[in-house]
C-alpha cells in the first residue's frame, strides 16, 4: 500500500519555467507542470497554442531558453550528450506521422531501438519485435513496408517500436489526428492498457477533445504559451474559464482589435 | 539602395552560418567516424557498404560513358590543333595529362554532385519533413553518425575509386579516335600515356576528387538538414544543393589547380 502512495505521489516528469523562443517569438511563457509515475497527462490546445513545442522541449530535441526540465529525476536541459544518450533508452516516443523509417520493414523499424541500446542476438530482437506488435494488434505485419499500411496501422506499429525497450516514459503525438473515429477509440483503448499493463507514464499531445477525457488521469490545457489549467479531467469540464470553455465547445476566439494597431499593420506605418 | 544593402547582409550572414553549419557537421562525422567505436556507438559498415553501392558502383556505366566521351573529345581538339605543327603524336601526353589532372575528377564531380549529392538531400530532406531524423534522436542515435558519417566515408572511398577509372576510360577513349586517325595501335597509345605519367598527376586528380566528395556530402547535407515547407520545400534544397555543389566544385577546382599546378 506504502508503494503505491508513494508511487503515485512521486513526479516523473517536472517542468519549471520553462521559456522557448523560435527566432525572437516567445513560444512558451513559464511553463509549470508534473507529471506523476503510472498517470496519463495530456496535453490539450488548439493550433499555434505551444502544445507540439512543449513535446519537443520534453524529448530534449530543442534547448529551452531558460527553465528546467527533469525526467525521471534528472534535469534534461544540463545533461551531457552521453547522458541524455543514456536516458533516450528510458523513452518511447510515438510521433504524429508515425515516422517509421521508409527504407525499413515494419519489423526492422520496431528492432531499431534494441539494435542500437542492447546487444540482443537476432532472433531475441526478432521474437521482443513480434510481441510488440501482438501488443499492438498488428502480429503477422512485420515484413511489410511502412507504405503498404494504413494511417491506423502506422500509428500503432510507431507505438510498438516506441515500446519495444519498454520505457518508463512514453509520448505519443496526436494519437487520433487523421484516423477514423473507431480506429482513434481502439488507439485510446490501447494506450490504456499499456498503462495498465506495462506501468509506464504517459504524456499524450492532442486536440481531440473525446479522446482526452476518455484516457486523461489530468489534463493540461494550452493556449498562446501559457497553462490555463492543470487538472484532473471534471476540474477541466467544470472550469470557467472563458477560454477553456472556448476550447471545449469549439466557439471561436475572439480576437480584441486595436484600432490604432490594426490601422498601423495595414498602412504599414506607425500611427 | 537600403534594402539592397540590407539584402546583402542578409545573404553574406546566410552563407556564413552555412559555412559554420557544414564545418561543424564535418568535424561531427570526423568525431564519430575515429571515437564512434570507444562510445560503443560506432559507425555500420552496411551503412558504408550501401552508400558506396549507390554513390560509386552504380554510378560506373554513367562514368565510364562520360569519361570515354571526354577522352575521345579531347583527341579531336588536340588532333586538329597540333595539326599544323606536324606535332600530333604530342596528343598522347596531352590528354594523358589533362584526364588525370583534371577531366576525369570534374567530370565525375559534376556527374556524382548531380546523381548522388541531389539524392542525399532529397533523402534527409524527406526524413526531417517526415519526422524521422527526430525519431532517430530520440531513439538515441544521432544522425550525424547514422546518416552523415557512412555518406562522407562511402564518398571519400568512391570519388577516387571512380576518378582512376575515369583516367583509364578516358585515356581510353582518346586511343580510340587517335588509333582511327594516326593508325596508331591502342595498346601503343596506351603504353605511351602510362610512360609520360608521373605518380604526382594521377595524385592531383585524386586529391581534387577527395576535396569533391567532402563538399557533395557537406552540402548535400546542410541543403536536406534544412528542408522546410513540404514536399516543395524538399524539391528547392535539391535543386539548391545541385547547383551549389556543382558551382563549388568547379570553383574549388580553379583554385586547387593554381596551388597544385603552380611550382
Amino acid at each position: 500500500m506504502t508503494e503505491k502512495i508513494k508511487q503515485q505521489t512521486e513526479d516523473v516528469i517536472q517542468i519549471e519555467n520553462l521559456v522557448t523562443h523560435y527566432g525572437d517569438r516567445q513560444i512558451l511563457n513559464g511553463i509549470n507542470f508534473s507529471v506523476k509515475k503510472g498517470e496519463i497527462m495530456v496535453v490539450m490546445g488548439g493550433s499555434g497554442s505551444g502544445k507540439s513545442t512543449l513535446l519537443r522541449y520534453l524529448l530534449g530535441l530543442n534547448t529551452p531558453t531558460s527553465g528546467h526540465i527533469r525526467l525521471l529525476g534528472k534535469d534534461i536541459t544540463k545533461m551531457t550528450a552521453d547522458e541524455m544518450h543514456g536516458m533516450r533508452k528510458n523513452m518511447g516516443v510515438a510521433f504524429q506521422g508515425g515516422a517509421l523509417f521508409g527504407s525499413m520493414t515494419v519489423g526492422e523499424n520496431i528492432q531499431l531501438p534494441l539494435r542500437e541500446h542492447t546487444r540482443l542476438d537476432e532472433n531475441t530482437m526478432r521474437i521482443m519485435s513480434r510481441m510488440k506488435l501482438e501488443v499492438v494488434n498488428l502480429a503477422g505485419f512485420e515484413d511489410l513496408m511502412p507504405s503498404q499500411l494504413s494511417g491506423g496501422m502506422i500509428k500503432r506499429a510507431a507505438l510498438a517500436r516506441a515500446i519495444v525497450m519498454d520505457p518508463k516514459l512514453l509520448f505519443f503525438d496526436e494519437p487520433s489526428a487523421g484516423l477514423d473515429p473507431v480506429v482513434a477509440a481502439e488507439l485510446d483503448e490501447l494506450i490504456l492498457r499499456l498503462r495498465d499493463a506495462m506501468n509506464m507514464t504517459i504524456v499524450v499531445v492532442t486536440h481531440e477533445l473525446d479522446s482526452a477525457f476518455k484516457i486523461a488521469d489530468r489534463i493540461t490545457v494550452l493556449d498562446r504559451g501559457e497553462i490555463l489549467i492543470c487538472g484532473t479531467v471534471d476540474e477541466v469540464r467544470n472550469s470557467d474559464n472563458e477560454r477553456i470553455h472556448n476550447l471545449l465547445n469549439r466557439k471561436p476566439r475572439q480576437e480584441i482589435v486595436d484600432v490604432d494597431e490594426y490601422m498601423s499593420r495595414l498602412t504599414g506605418q506607425n500611427m | 539602395m537600403k534594402i539592397f544593402v540590407t539584402h546583402l547582409g542578409r545573404v553574406f550572414i546566410q552563407a556564413l552560418e552555412e559555412l559554420g553549419y557544414a564545418f561543424m557537421l564535418f568535424i561531427e562525422s570526423l568525431q564519430w567516424i575515429v571515437l564512434g567505436k570507444y562510445k560503443k556507438q560506432s559507425v555500420r559498415i552496411e551503412h558504408i557498404f550501401n552508400e558506396a553501392m549507390n554513390i560509386g558502383v552504380r554510378a560506373v556505366p554513367i562514368v565510364s560513358v562520360l569519361c570515354f566521351a571526354v577522352g575521345m573529345m579531347l583527341a579531336i581538339q588536340g588532333l586538329e590543333t597540333l595539326k599544323p605543327y606536324g606535332a600530333q603524336s604530342q596528343v598522347v601526353t596531352g590528354i594523358a595529362i589533362s584526364v588525370t589532372r583534371e577531366f576525369s575528377a570534374l567530370i565525375v564531380g559534376i556527374l556524382v554532385a548531380g546523381r548522388s549529392g541531389s539524392a542525399i538531400t532529397a533523402r534527409i530532406g524527406t526524413m526531417q519533413e517526415s519526422q524521422e531524423i527526430d525519431a532517430l534522436r530520440v531513439i538515441g542515435i544521432d544522425p550525424v553518425r547514422y546518416l552523415a558519417a557512412p555518406m562522407l566515408i562511402a564518398m571519400l572511398i568512391t570519388m577516387p575509386a571512380l576518378t582512376v577509372l575515369g583516367d583509364f576510360i578516358g585515356m581510353l577513349g582518346g586511343a580510340v579516335y587517335t588509333s582511327m586517325e594516326l593508325g596508331m595501335s591502342i595498346k601503343t597509345y596506351m603504353d605511351r600515356s602510362f610512360s609520360v605519367l608521373v605518380f604526382y598527376d594521377v595524385m592531383q586528380g585524386l586529391i581534387k576528387s577527395a576535396i569533391f566528395a567532402v563538399i557533395i556530402v557537406l552540402v548535400g547535407l546542410i541543403n536536406g538538414f534544412q528542408v522546410k515547407g513540404g514536399a516543395e520545400g524538399v524539391g528547392h534544397a535539391t535543386t539548391r544543393s545541385v547547383v551549389m555543389s556543382i558551382s563549388l566544385i568547379v570553383i574549388a577546382d580553379m583554385i586547387f589547380t593554381y596551388f597544385l599546378t603552380r611550382s
